[in-house]
């Protein structure tokens, strides 16, 4: 079975491009990220999002939802695995893979969310690495403090690195 | 009416697959659940779960035992009825699916029936519901007070804002390093421990009936995380303790408050968390010492099953409510919309 040593020192940010980092002081700070982030999606964006337990991934991802103009209470995916919410200015699909095998992930056809209309929101997104399309932004939480957050951000494709550039992240 | 009538429900919203026939809206004849199925002998090893090719292939086997151990045959099926959500879509889909084409086939109405209604009107079939009734659905997915007026009307009063209580604890568990499901492990470990760790309790608004945990989960994780730093001995079953202590002391508060301003005659106690010993016998000694009659399903019917899909059904079968053939899952199905017309 899976434990949390097994995901939690992966490296996350061996891959290809530049990473940006955001040094973010408090829970509100970050939530603001998120929402600023939200305005400059498009049908189609994936945003793949890591952290550890704790580290604040359905906070982020509610602050991103409110930044899409989702209305609705957006509650933890865990064990529902996928939460689309209709109400905002693009679809929102908020999703959990964290308790699912990356071939139940497979089966489940997120390749028609992530092709879609909508925002797809992964989260511990790492987990199913090899499902996810070409273009995406990885987004990982760090815990630097009680509420303080390093959220670091690795682009896959041109778009997306655009993004972190005009959120005025810093390449590390 | 005084012939018997058989309603044949299946529910494959999330994990389970799931048959059931049940008669007269009450007397369950069979309700077969893919878990207790002896998988090595029907599936070759294979567990069916989430994705929906696991439904498919159970769909069928677990179709026929429902009928065969009903003791009924197919013509004696009265009406159809199939969980439309919420859930996973694939999921949701496959027993649609199936519901249509045997609805079709049967020439009998299509009912098609809201998933939290069926953990509510479980404890129909164990005992008669009094109104105005509250229910206090637990489960992995839901945290949810419903304020029942009347008999299949639904007004949700209160709702999680992050975690659901079974999420919580899996998570805890997660934090404590049991593999997944990790749930009834800290329930277990909360049970035998003799020390507590004195943990947070989030009431929001003084008025809300909303739940949030996050804020609960980050406290248990933060003092994992200073026995790590300081080296000290990690004091598992207390922190498990401090945390059951702190969900049910909320969750039970609430609840009873509720009770008290809506004037309910009955609490009810369902979804898969209903299986949580601390929570049920909190619940059980408040509302006894209201005075508040409190119906708990036996756990087979707490958790995912077919039959209480059929309770629900009822509720339209008997109001001659049915679903068109055209019906579609709906992951997102709203509960109260789901409500009965008249």
């Amino acid at each position: 079975m899976r434990h949390m040593s097994d995901r939690e020192h992966r490296d996350y940010r061996g891959g290809n491009g530049t990473a940006f980092v955001w040094q973010s002081r408090s829970e509100a700070d970050t939530a603001r990220f998120a929402e600023r982030l939200a305005r400059l999606c498009g049908p189609g964006t994936v945003l793949a999002l890591d952290g550890d337990l704790g580290a604040g991934k359905t906070r982020f991802a509610q602050a991103f939802a409110s930044g899409l103009g989702v209305r609705d209470i957006v509650s933890s995916p865990t064990f529902t695995i996928i939460k689309e919410y209709e109400d905002g200015r693009l679809p929102f699909y908020h999703m959990d893979v964290y308790r699912i095998s990356l071939e139940e992930a497979d089966e489940l056809g997120l390749e028609e969310y992530f092709e879609g209309n909508g925002v797809s929101l992964v989260e511990w997104a790492s987990l199913i690495e090899p499902l996810l399309p070409p273009e995406r932004l990885h987004i990982r939480l760090e815990v630097t403090g009680p509420t303080s957050r390093d959220v670091v951000a690795e682009p896959r494709g041109e778009r997306y690195a655009a993004w972190c550039r005009e959120l005025g992240m810093l390449p590390v | 009416m005084t012939r018997p009538y058989h309603l044949l429900a299946i529910e494959t919203s999330c994990d389970e697959t799931s048959a059931a026939v049940v008669r007269n809206g009450r007397e369950v004849l069979s309700n077969i659940v893919s878990s207790q199925i002896d998988t090595h002998r029907r599936f070759g090893g294979v567990v069916p779960e989430i994705a929906s090719r696991k439904h498919v292939e159970s769909i069928t086997v677990i179709l026929e035992e429902a009928v065969t151990k009903a003791g009924i045959s197919l013509d004696d099926v009265d009406a159809v009825a199939v969980t439309q959500g919420p859930g996973l879509v694939g999921a949701l889909l496959v027993g649609v699916v199936a519901a249509k084409s045997l609805a079709l086939a049967l020439d009998v109405p299509l009912i098609g029936t809201h998933h939290i209604a069926g953990h509510i009107y479980a404890n129909r079939l164990i005992g008669e519901i009094e109104y105005p009734a509250l229910a206090l659905v637990v489960s992995g997915g839901h945290t949810e007070l419903v304020l029942l007026e009347r008999e299949g009307k639904f007004r949700i009063v209160g709702r999680t804002r992050d975690d659901a209580v079974g999420e919580a604890y899996d998570k805890v568990a997660r934090a404590l390093s049991f593999p997944y499901p990790g749930g009834p492990h800290v329930d277990r470990l909360a049970q035998s421990a003799e020390q507590e760790i004195e943990l947070p309790r989030a009431w929001l608004e003084a008025d809300s009936y909303d739940f949030s945990f996050s804020g609960l989960k980050s406290a248990v994780l933060a003092e994992i995380n200073r026995w790590k730093m300081k080296g000290e001995e990690p004091a598992y079953g207390a922190l498990a303790k401090g945390f059951q202590a702190s969900v049910i002391d909320v969750v039970t508060t609430k609840a009873m408050r509720a009770a008290a301003e809506f004037g309910v005659r009955q609490m009810l106690l369902c979804g898969g968390v209903a299986a949580n010993k601390g929570l049920r016998s909190r619940l059980s000694e408040l509302c006894a010492k209201a005075g508040l009659p409190l119906l708990i399903p036996p756990l087979s019917l707490c958790s995912d099953n077919a039959a209480m899909i059929a309770a629900a059904a009822d509720l339209k079968w008997r109001r001659g409510e049915f679903t068109p053939l055209d019906m579609q899952a709906e992951p997102q199905l709203s509960l109260e919309r789901w409500s009965v017309a008249t």
